[in-house]
C-alpha cells in the first residue's frame, strides 16, 4: 500500500512553483488581486492618521474649521477602497474556486488513463482525497493564504513606515516587541499544527466507528457485542475529548499571550510616548496613531505567522497532487497509435478496423507489477472468433489474470498477445474496450435510474432493445419492480407477468448509491443486460453466477448460450455444471494453466478437473 | 421525521439539558470569566484616558472613590514623577485579563468537549439498542451525518454561538455604559450604528444561507461521482467511456465553481457594505467626537478612550447577525438527534428466561412481512428443527429462508405464530442470551476493521491464539492468512488488506465457531468459495460442530444434500421437506432443482 505517512519536507518556496503551469493561465488575475490588497492594505494603515489629523488639528486647535473638507476626503478614500476590495476579494474567491476545478479536472483526467496496477495498490477513499481534498487545499492556498499574507505583510510594513516617519525612536520600541511576539507564536504554531492534526486523525476515527455501529449493526446484535462496541466507543471519544481539551490550552494560551503583548505595547507606548507627549516633542494625536498601531499590528502578525505555517503543511497536498498528475500509466498507448486511433477522449473512429474476436497468447510471460512472482509462464493459446473459452480453479488460483490480460487492464511482462492477428499494443485501448462486454463478480452500478445503467455501454439503446435484453437475461421483473407505483413483492420470478409498459416505467427507477436498491443476484442480472446492449464481440463474465439461485442462473445460462453465439467469451466459473459446453476449458492452480480440453476430453485425462468435478457431487 | 411522537424527550430544550449533563456549569463557568475578561478589557481605555488628560494633559481626573482620593493626596503627583507606573498598571490590567481570558477559553472547551462526547457516547448507545428494524428503515448516510455534523452544529451552538452571544451582549451593555459616562449623547449617536449593522447582517446571513446549503448538495453530487468513478473504474473501462464520465464530471465541476463563483460575489459585496458600514461610523465617532471636544464638553483623552471603545464593539456586532443566524441550523439538527434519541429500543420483558439452547427448535404457523413491504415474506411457515441435527433450507432469492432465521435470532419481533427452543417462546428468553447462543454467518459477512485474530476472536473475549487457529483452520483460513505478511495481525478493512467476498465468508465461519453456539445457522455463507474449498470446510465442519445444531441455507443442493431434513422454501412458504432421497423420489421441484444443478454429470454418465 502506498498509503504511509508523509513526512513533512520543506521544498523549495512550498513547493508552490510546481504548480505555474496551472497558476499561468490567471496571472493577469493575480497581478489585479495583487495590486488592489496592496492599496486595501496601505489605506487600511493610514486611517490612524485620519484621527491624528482631527486630535492634532481640530481638538487640539479648537477649531472645526477644514472639517467638511476632511469628510470628504475620507469618504473619497473609503470609497476607493472599498471599490479595491470588493474586486480584490471577487478574484480571490473565483481564484480559489477555479484553481479547484482546474486541478480536479486534471486529476480526474489522468485518473482514467491509469493502468489498473494503481487502482489495487490505492484504495478508492485514497485517491478520492487526492482528486477532491488535496486540491481545495491548494486552492485556498494560492487565492486566500496568498491575499492574506499580501495584506497583512503591507500593513505591517504600511504601520512601520509611517511609526518610523513619525517618531522613529517609540517605533523602533514597537517594532521591537512585535519582534518579541512574532518569535512566541513562531514557537506555538507548530505545537498547534500538530495537535490540530492529532485531533483531526481522531475525528476521523470517531467516524469510522460510527461507521462500523451502523453500517456492522446486523453483525454486532448477532454477535452480542453491543457492550464492548459502546466501550471500545467511549474510550475512543474520551481520547479525543482529553486532546481537544489539551489543544485548546495551547491555543488558548496563545491568544493570551498575544493579547497581553499588545497590551504592553500599550503600555510602552503609554509610558515612553506619554513622557514624550508632555515634552512636548509629539501631540496627542500621533500618540493616538502609536496607540492604533501598538493594538493594530499584533492581528496581522498571527495571521501572517499561520499561514506560513499552512503552507508548509500544504505542501503535503501539492506534493501528493503532483505525485498523482505525474503517476505513469502501466498500459498506455504509443504516441503513434494515439495519432492514428486517437486516445480515450478524442478516439478516431474513423480509424478503427473493424474487430473481429481473433485472440492468440503467444509464448506470454506475466508477473503483476507489485508482484515478485511470474503467475504465467509462456503460455500459447490460439482462441479463434466466436469461441467460448470457460477458466477454473480454486478461489485465489489466479482465474483473473488471463481475463486481465486479455482486457488489457495489465500487458504481458513478456511475450504478445494478438487480436485479429495484430499485437494488441498497435491498437488503441479504446478500441479494445469498446468492443468488449464485462459483467463482474461484483456488480457495479452507477446511481442514477436503470436506463442510463443500462445505456452505460451503448449511450444509443432504444427501449425495445433494452426491454429485449432484460428479457433474454430474466432481468424484467427486476426492473418493474422498481418502476413508481410497482407491486414491491414482484421478484425476478415474475419474469413472464411483466409488460413492456411496466419494464418502461421501471426503467425510470433509480438503483440507489452503487445499486443498493438492488440485491448482489439482480445487481448481476441487471449489468448482464447492460453488457449485452452493447452487443461486445467479446464476452467477459468473472465468477458472474455466483449468486445467484438455481432457477434464475439457469434462465440466465440459456441467455448466455444465445448471446455468446458469434462472440468470442471468456467465462469464469465456480461451479463446473455451468461450463460444461463450453468450447474450451483452461483449468488453473496455483496461478498457472495446469489443463486444458473440453469437458469431455478433461474427464479422460483423469486430472485435477475430473477430481474436482466428481468431488462435486461425492458423498460426504 | 416522527417529530409528532413525544417518547422520552418530549422537545430539544429537554434533549439538550440531558446531553448538558456534567457540562453546564462549565459553561457557565467559563461566561462569568468571558464577563470578567471583557471587564477588564474595558478599564485599558479609562487608564489611557486618563494618563492623556490627567498625566500628560492637567485636567483634574474625575475619579471619585479611594482612588480618587489618593489620586488627590499626591498619589497623581506620583504618576507624574514615575510614569511607568502607568505602564506597570497597564501590564498588571493585561495579566490578569490574560489569565481569564485563558480560563475561559479552557472551560468553554472543557465543557464543549464533555458535551459533545456526551451526545456521542449516548447516541452510539442508543443506536446499537434499536431495533434492527430501525436500521433497515433508516439510510446509513443519514445516520452518520446526524452523528457527526448534526452533533458538531449542536456542540456549536452551545459552545461558540451562545457563548459569543452572551459574551457580545455583555461587551455592548459594558461598553455603552462605559461610553456613556464619557457623553451619553455620543454615546447614542454611535449606537445607532448596532442595531443597523446587527440587522443587516442578520437579514443577509438568513438570506444567503440556502445557497450555501444548496453549495454543499453540488459538491456531494461532484463528490459522489468522483468516488462512483473510482469503485466503478472497471466497468468504465471495460465500456471504454472514459470521455463520457470526465465530460460528466466536468460539466458537474463547471457547475459547482460557477455557482461559488457567484455565491463569492454577493459574499464579497456584503464584506464591503460592512467594511463601508465600519468606515463610516469611524468617521461618525472621529467628527463628533471632535465637534464635542472643540465645544469642550469632551478632553482628548477621552476622545480617545472613546474611539478605543467604539473599535472593541465592531466586530462582535458585526459577528452578531451571523451567530443568530446560524443559531437557527441548531434546532434543526437538535431535531434531528431527537429522531433517533425517541426511538424506542428493543427490550426485553421482564423476567425472562435463559433456558438450556440444546432442545428442539419449533416455528408454528409464523407469518411475517417487512414494515413497508405489500407482500407477505414468510406465510403460515411450521417447522420443526431437532435439537442436534443438521437442516438445509433451499429457496430461490427472496423466498424467506434468512427471513426465518432473522427472526430466530430476534432481530425483527415476530408478529404471527411463535417461534420456541426446547418448548420455551423466544419472546421470553433472554435477546443476549439468545443471541450469543445461536451463532449466524451472514451471506455478505461485515468485518471490523481491526487485525483478523481480533476478527475471529471479537464475540469471544479471552480466546487464545491457539482457539483462533483451530477455528480459522476448520473455516480453511490458515493458508490465506498465511499469505498475508503479518498473519493473523494483518488488518482488515479500509485501512488495510481488502479481503475478497470468499475469504471474508470463511473470516465469519471462523468468528462464530470459536463462540461454541449450541445453534449454528449458516445463511448462505460459502457462495462466493469455490465448489472445491466448500466441500472442504464442509467435512472439516462435520467434524467439528459436534452436537451443535446446525441449520444450512443455500443456493446450492450439494451443501445441503446431506442435511438430516432439508425444507425447500418458494415465496414465504414451505412446499417440500424431507431428506434428500425422499425429496429426490417425491419428483416435486427438488427433484427439478437437483437436475439442473447436475445436468452436467448426468449428461457425462
Amino acid at each position: 500500500m502506498n498509503q504511509k505517512q508523509e513526512k513533512t519536507v520543506i521544498l523549495p518556496l512550498f513547493g508552490l512553483p510546481r504548480l505555474i503551469p496551472y497558476l499561468r493561465p490567471y496571472r493577469k488575475k493575480m497581478v489585479r488581486m495583487v495590486i488592489c490588497a496592496l492599496l486595501v492594505s496601505l489605506i487600511d494603515a493610514l486611517y490612524p492618521l485620519f484621527n491624528r489629523y482631527i486630535l492634532n488639528h481640530h481638538v487640539a486647535l479648537g477649531t472645526l474649521e477644514g472639517l467638511p473638507l476632511l469628510i470628504a476626503l475620507y469618504i473619497g478614500v473609503l470609497a476607493v477602497q472599498s471599490v479595491m476590495n470588493y474586486v480584490s476579494l471577487v478574484d480571490s474567491g473565483s481564484m480559489e474556486v477555479t484553481m479547484n476545478h482546474d486541478l480536479r479536472n486534471a486529476a480526474f483526467a489522468h485518473l482514467q488513463t491509469l493502468s489498473f496496477s494503481y487502482f489495487n495498490q490505492n484504495s478508492v477513499g485514497y485517491i478520492h482525497a487526492r482528486v477532491m481534498s488535496d486540491t481545495g487545499k491548494i486552492g485556498m492556498a494560492v487565492s486566500w493564504r496568498m491575499m492574506d499574507c499580501i495584506w497583512n505583510g503591507s500593513y505591517l510594513l504600511f504601520a512601520i513606515i509611517v511609526m518610523l516617519i513619525v517618531q522613529w525612536r517609540l517605533g523602533v520600541l514597537i517594532i521591537a516587541l512585535m519582534a518579541a511576539a512574532a518569535v512566541i507564536i513562531s514557537l506555538f504554531q507548530p505545537v498547534l499544527v500538530k495537535l490540530n492534526h492529532r485531533v483531526r486523525e481522531l475525528n476521523s476515527v470517531i467516524t469510522g466507528d460510527l461507521n462500523e455501529g451502523i453500517i456492522g449493526a446486523r453483525s454486532i446484535k448477532l454477535l452480542n457485542i453491543e457492550d464492548r462496541m459502546q466501550r471500545e466507543f467511549e474510550a475512543d471519544t474520551e481520547k479525543m475529548r482529553s486532546e481537544s481539551v489539551r489543544t485548546v490550552r495551547w491555543s488558548a494560551m496563545l491568544l493570551s499571550l498575544v493579547t497581553m503583548m499588545s497590551s504592553f505595547a500599550l503600555a510602552l507606548v503609554l509610558w515612553r510616548g506619554g513622557a514624550l507627549t508632555r515634552e512636548g516633542i509629539i501631540r496627542i494625536g500621533t500618540l493616538s496613531v502609536f496607540l492604533s498601531y501598538a493594538v493594530g499590528m499584533i492581528e496581522p502578525l498571527q495571521f501572517i505567522i499561520q499561514n506560513i505555517a499552512a503552507f508548509i503543511s500544504i505542501q503535503v497536498n501539492i506534493e501528493r497532487f503532483t505525485r498523482l498528475i505525474e503517476e505513469p500509466s502501466d498500459v498506455s498507448d504509443t504516441p503513434e497509435v494515439i495519432e492514428r486511433y486517437g486516445d480515450s477522449f478524442a478516439p478516431k473512429y474513423e480509424n478503427w478496423e473493424p474487430i473481429r474476436g481473433d485472440i492468440e497468447f503467444k509464448d506470454v510471460s506475466f508477473r503483476y507489477p507489485d508482484g515478485d512472482e511470474y503467475v504465467m509462464e509462456h503460455f500459447s493459446l490460439k482462441v479463434p472468433h466466436g469461441m467460448n473459452i470457460a477458466i477454473v480453479g480454486e478461489t485465489g488460483a489466479g482465474k483473473s489474470t488471463l481475463i486481465n490480460l486479455v482486457c488489457r487492464f495489465y500487458e504481458p511482462t513478456e511475450g504478445e498477445i494478438l487480436i485479429d492477428g495484430r499485437n494488441v499494443r498497435e491498437r488503441s485501448q479504446l478500441w479494445l474496450h469498446s468492443s468488449l462486454g464485462y459483467v463482474l463478480q461484483t456488480p457495479h452500478l452507477f446511481s442514477g435510474t436503470v436506463r442510463e445503467n443500462l445505456k452505460y455501454g451503448r449511450p444509443g439503446a432504444t427501449d425495445e432493445e433494452i426491454i429485449r435484453a432484460l428479457r433474454m437475461v430474466s432481468a424484467a421483473g427486476v426492473v418493474a419492480r422498481l418502476g413508481e407505483g410497482a407491486d414491491p413483492s414482484k421478484t425476478w420470478s415474475a419474469q413472464d407477468e411483466v409488460t413492456d409498459a411496466e419494464i418502461i416505467k421501471g426503467l425510470d427507477g433509480v438503483v440507489g448509491e452503487g445499486g443498493s436498491q438492488l440485491s448482489t443476484g439482480e445487481k448481476q442480472l441487471i449489468s448482464f443486460a447492460r453488457a449485452l446492449l452493447a452487443d461486445p464481440k467479446l464476452l467477459i463474465l468473472d465468477e458472474a453466477t455466483s449468486s445467484i439461485d438455481t432457477l434464475t442462473e439457469k434462465a440466465i445460462q440459456n441467455a448466455i448460450k444465445v448471446v455468446t453465439r458469434g462472440r468470442t467469451s471468456f467465462v469464469v466459473a465456480h461451479r463446473l455444471s455451468t461450463i460444461v459446453d463450453a468450447d474450451l476449458i483452461l483449468v488453473v492452480q496455483d496461478g498457472r494453466i495446469i489443463e486444458q480440453g473440453t469437458h469431455r476430453q478433461l474427464l479422460e485425462e483423469r486430472g485435477y478437473y475430473y477430481s474436482l468435478y466428481t468431488r462435486q457431487y461425492e458423498e460426504i | 421525521m416522527s417529530s409528532k411522537k413525544q417518547g422520552i424527550f418530549p422537545n430539544s430544550i429537554r434533549l439538550i439539558f440531558f446531553f448538558l449533563k456534567g457540562s453546564i456549569g462549565l459553561f457557565a463557568l467559563s461566561m462569568i470569566f468571558a464577563a470578567l475578561t471583557s471587564f477588564l478589557d474595558m478599564m485599558l481605555p479609562r487608564v489611557i484616558s486618563f494618563t492623556v488628560d490627567s498625566i500628560i494633559g492637567e485636567k483634574a481626573p474625575g475619579i471619585a472613590g479611594r482612588a480618587g482620593k489618593w489620586l488627590a493626596q499626591g498619589g497623581l503627583a506620583l504618576l507624574k514623577e514615575k510614569p511607568w507606573l502607568i505602564a506597570l498598571i497597564v501590564c498588571a490590567l493585561a495579566l490578569a485579563g490574560g489569565i481569564f481570558r485563558y480560563l475561559s477559553r479552557c472551560l468553554n472547551e472543557a465543557g464543549a468537549q464533555r458535551f459533545i462526547k456526551q451526545m456521542r457516547d449516548r447516541l452510539y448507545e442508543k443506536i446499537e439498542h434499536l431495533p434492527y428494524a430501525w436500521h433497515g428503515e433508516n439510510s446509513t448516510g443519514d445516520i452518520i451525518q446526524r452523528c457527526t455534523s448534526d452533533v458538531e452544529t449542536v456542540k456549536d451552538f452551545v459552545s461558540e454561538q451562545l457563548t459569543s452571544l452572551v459574551r457580545v451582549v455583555v461587551l455592548i451593555i459594558l461598553a455603552v455604559s462605559f461610553m456613556s459616562g464619557i457623553s451619553l449623547k455620543m454615546t447614542v449617536i454611535a449606537s445607532i450604528f448596532i442595531p443597523v449593522v446587527i440587522g443587516y447582517s442578520l437579514f443577509f446571513y438568513t438570506r444567503i444561507g440556502p445557497a450555501f446549503e444548496k453549495a454543499d448538495v453540488e459538491e456531494g453530487i461532484l463528490s459522489a461521482m468522483a468516488q462512483e468513478n473510482l469503485t466503478g473504474v472497471r466497468v468504465v473501462r471495460a465500456f471504454g467511456r472514459e470521455a463520457y464520465e470526465r465530460q460528466r464530471f466536468e460539466t458537474q465541476n463547471r457547475n459547482y465553481t460557477g455557482y461559488w463563483v457567484h455565491l463569492f460575489r454577493i459574499m464579497s459585496a456584503n464584506w464591503v457594505t460592512g467594511d463601508v458600514m465600519t468606515g463610516l461610523q469611524y468617521l461618525l465617532v472621529n467628527v463628533i467626537g471632535a465637534v464635542f471636544c472643540v465645544r469642550g464638553d469632551i478632553t482628548a483623552g477621552q476622545m480617545i478612550a472613546f474611539v478605543s471603545y467604539n473599535a472593541m464593539l465592531t466586530w462582535p456586532v458585526r459577528s452578531l447577525g451571523r451567530v443568530i443566524s446560524e443559531m437557527s441550523k441548531a434546532g434543526i439538527s437538535l431535531e434531528r438527534l431527537r429522531y433517533i434519541m425517541n426511538t424506542d429500543e428493543e427490550t426485553d420483558p421482564e423476567n425472562v428466561s435463559e433456558p438450556p439452547m440444546d432442545r428442539d427448535i419449533c416455528f408454528e404457523n409464523v407469518s411475517f412481512s417487512y414494515s413497508g413491504a405489500a407482500a407477505e415474506a414468510l406465510h403460515d411457515v411450521s417447522m420443526t428443527i431437532k435439537a442436534g441435527s443438521t437442516v438445509g433450507i433451499l429457496g430461490t432469492t427472496g423466498s424467506g429462508k434468512s427471513t426465518l432465521m432473522y427472526l430466530l435470532e430476534k432481530l425483527y419481533p415476530l408478529e404471527e405464530g411463535r417461534i420456541t427452543i426446547g418448548g420455551e417462546d423466544i419472546r421470553s428468553i433472554s435477546t443476549p442470551y439468545l443471541r450469543s447462543r445461536i451463532g449466524m454467518v451472514l451471506q455478505e459477512p461485515y468485518l471490523f476493521s481491526r487485525s483478523l485474530a481480533e476478527n475471529i476472536s471479537v464475540a469471544a473475549p479471552g480466546a487464545g491464539m491457539d482457539r483462533v487457529r483451530r477455528a480459522s483452520s476448520t473455516a480453511d483460513l490458515i493458508e490465506t492468512v498465511d499469505r498475508f505478511g503479518a498473519g493473523f495481525d494483518t488488518f482488515v478493512g479500509e485501512r488495510g488488506v481488502t479481503l475478497s467476498g470468499g475469504q471474508k465468508q470463511r473470516t465469519a465461519i471462523a468468528q462464530m465457531l470459536i463462540r461454541e453456539c449450541p445453534i449454528m445457522i449458516f445463511d448462505d455463507s460459502l457462495s462466493a468459495v469455490d465448489a472445491e474449498t466448500d466441500a472442504r470446510i464442509r467435512r472439516a465442519l462435520e467434524r467439528e460442530t459436534g452436537n451443535a445444531t446446525v441449520i444450512l441455507i443455500a443456493h446450492r443442493i450439494t451443501t445441503l444434500m446431506h442435511a438430516d431434513r432439508i425444507f425447500l422454501m418458494e415465496q414465504g412458504r414451505i412446499i417440500e421437506s424431507g431428506t434428500h432421497q425422499q425429496l429426490i423420489a417425491q419428483n416435486g421441484v427438488y427433484r427439478k432443482i437437483y437436475d439442473l444443478q447436475s445436468a452436467g454429470k448426468e449428461g457425462q454418465e
